[in-house]
């Protein structure tokens, strides 16, 4: 009897061992970049959940007397031309740029998720119709494309997320699409069918979980692509209307500054820098994580 | 007795080459022109080379595919009639283990929840009653319990295919299809398995279409034989008649190549020459008369009927009907 106990203790843990989260966490920590770059992202996250409490001053109202002033013991990245503490501006920045890189590429992902899964699962002419759509979408420089739809939709932080996530989507519908197209054909979703799945659920259940590997990876790397569209929007004057303080809307008004006060330029782009390459470096450890084929 | 399966003038083309607005430029014909009956409770082997259509066939007669013409009837009614609906609800009645283990179980779900699966789109159990459905199920088919919470590639090629077999008995079907179940497998573990389909036959009264690519491997299990070439059914017969007495060249000929385990059987082996033909471009008349080693003039020319030579043996054979 004790012998079967422990027989059983044997066998949970070597399920605990074999689950997938556990042995896809084994591997990432690993990956020292990525860990590096995790724990950068969390603690951005952090900082822009706690802005309020963590930024020395206002971001929106400067004092004028301190304006420009470089990098010094009370201003530690300096002040802009109208006198506001870049720090706090970056902090406040961060809210912006996180949450508008998550949220454009959650609405992208989930819409080209969708389209690029019935493209890939029904094949003929609904693929041809869609798939042919998200080519003259991919055609256009994806920057022109936004400022389009900006110029439909009208300025503000909202409609430069729509727009990002518009212009971005078709390359996650391609993804999924040639993912769905290779795991479609295997047995079991075969299977799946004669047991008497409807669609949706050979789709949802059988076919997306096994396709998730690169849709995270390429998530992940859209994350900084949204990012720097927005800055890039920002810079241009169609996101983040002044005086709200963001990354691109920061490099934009400071580069009528750019020789005598140039820490109005380096630091906001420090930061975009940092925060594109934590999420780059990231999505490259989540892919070799997530590889089966690197599993030894 | 009325059978369980009729399929009629089965057809199934592939386009492989299609232009720029999809219209077919090539046609595979992998099934061309296929009849034949399953009666309950039977085991009717079919066989052939790679490339013949024998799994087309048996996904067709679950409508896995759509066919291109032609007609299967399960229990008298035409499933390709059926709306998508009432071929959800048929399906209970109709399963398939797959030739290969390591690709017909969802690699992302555990064992008990692939077992569990059917049961649960059918509704058949929920709750404690579906998690003891589940052990019955691994245990009909020589699983324990505790393996329901691991996933698929813990498992060896054997057990993965025991898993296969316990979804297919799930929704506790009439008919089976068992596409190569053993193909994949080492040779010790393929009795294993066949003897546990046999089992389970004669415990639950399953119907077998079992598709293999080995004449010796589907004589240990089959009642009848169909001989399939090119997308067409050679011949079908007992399975003692057709292993006794065959009449098309084709299964002479697959036959004679089948070893003997006494070495001071000298027997007769028929080679056969050449490679089969591309199923793009088969052959005119009888499609087997490029390897046929009593190929005549009329072969070329006419394809043969496939008719009962001999009371339950069915062939397909100019030369038969010369006899």
């Amino acid at each position: 009897m004790a012998e079967l106990a422990k027989a059983t203790v044997e066998t949970a843990e070597i399920d605990e061992l074999h689950s997938p989260l556990r042995e896809f966490w084994r591997r990432l920590s690993k990956n020292k970049l990525a860990m590096v770059s995790l724990v950068f992202l969390l603690g951005l996250t952090l900082v822009a959940l706690f802005a309020p409490y963590i930024a020395p001053y206002d971001p929106i109202n400067g004092i004028m007397e301190e304006s420009l002033q470089a990098p010094n013991a009370k201003h530690l990245l300096g002040t802009d031309e109208l006198g506001r503490d870049i720090l706090s501006r970056i902090i406040f920045g961060a809210r912006i740029s996180l949450r508008v890189g998550l949220l454009a590429v959650a609405i992208a992902l989930s819409v080209g998720t969708v389209l690029g899964s019935i493209a890939g699962y029904y094949g003929g002419k609904i693929d041809l119709i869609i798939m042919r759509f998200m080519d003259i979408m991919l055609s256009f420089p994806s920057l022109l494309l936004a400022i389009a739809f900006m110029a439909v939709l009208g300025r503000g932080v909202e409609n430069a997320v729509i727009a990002i996530s518009i212009v971005t989507m078709p390359e996650y519908a391609r993804i999924v699409r040639g993912s769905v197209l290779s795991v479609k054909e295997n047995e079991y979703v075969q299977a799946a069918r004669a047991i008497g799945n409807r669609d949706a659920a050979i789709i949802f259940k059988h076919i997306l979980p096994n396709v998730m590997a690169p849709i995270i990876v390429r998530g992940t790397l859209g994350i900084s692509t949204a990012i720097l569209e927005t800055a890039a929007l920002g810079f241009l004057g169609l996101g983040v209307q002044p005086p709200d303080a963001e990354w691109g809307t920061m490099l934009g008004s400071g580069r009528g500054y750019l020789f005598n006060a140039p820490h109005l330029v380096y630091f906001p782009g420090i930061a975009i820098t940092l925060t594109v390459m934590a999420f780059n470096l990231l999505g490259d450890g989540l892919r070799d994580a997530l590889d089966p084929r690197l599993r030894q | 007795m009325e059978p369980l399966v009729k399929v009629r003038n089965l057809k199934k083309y592939f386009t492989v080459q299609a232009s720029m607005f999809g219209k077919p430029r090539a046609v595979v014909k992998a099934v061309d022109g296929v009849s034949f009956d399953i009666h309950p409770g039977e085991t009717l082997g079919l066989v052939g080379e790679s490339g013949c259509g024998k799994s087309t066939t048996g996904r067709l007669i679950l409508r896995l595919l759509e066919p291109t013409a032609g007609e299967v009837f399960f229990n008298g009614r035409n499933i390709f009639d059926a709306s998508a609906a009432e071929m959800r609800n048929l399906r209970r009645e109709m399963q398939i283990i797959f030739q290969d283990p390591y690709a017909s179980l969802n690699p992302r779900m555990t064992v008990g929840q692939i077992v569990a699966e059917p049961l649960r789109v059918f509704n058949l159990a929920a709750g404690a009653e579906l998690e003891k459905r589940v052990r019955e199920l691994l245990s009909c088919v020589g699983l324990a319990g505790y393996h329901a919470r691991r996933y698929p590639h813990e498992f060896s090629g054997g057990q993965r295919q025991r898993v296969g077999i316990a979804r297919a008995l799930a929704t506790n079907p009439k008919l089976i299809i068992c596409d190569e179940p053993v193909s994949a497998l080492d040779v010790s573990i393929q009795s294993q398995v066949l003897n546990l389909l046999k089992d389970l036959q004669k415990e639950f009264g399953f119907t077998y279409l079992f598709i293999a690519h080995g004449l010796n491997v589907v004589k240990h299990v089959s009642d009848r034989v169909g001989v399939m070439y090119l997308g067409q059914l050679v011949e079908l017969a007992g399975d003692d008649e057709l292993y006794g007495a065959p009449l098309h060249p084709y299964t002479r000929a697959l036959l004679s190549a089948v070893p003997v385990p006494d070495p001071k059987v000298k027997k007769e082996r028929i080679i056969l020459t050449g490679d089969v033909p591309s199923p793009v471009n088969p052959p005119d008349g009888c499609r087997f008369h490029t390897r046929c080693f009593r190929c005549m003039e009329v072969c070329r020319r006419r394809p043969p009927e496939f008719r009962e030579a001999r009371p339950g043996h069915w062939v397909a054979c100019h030369a038969v009907e010369g006899d």
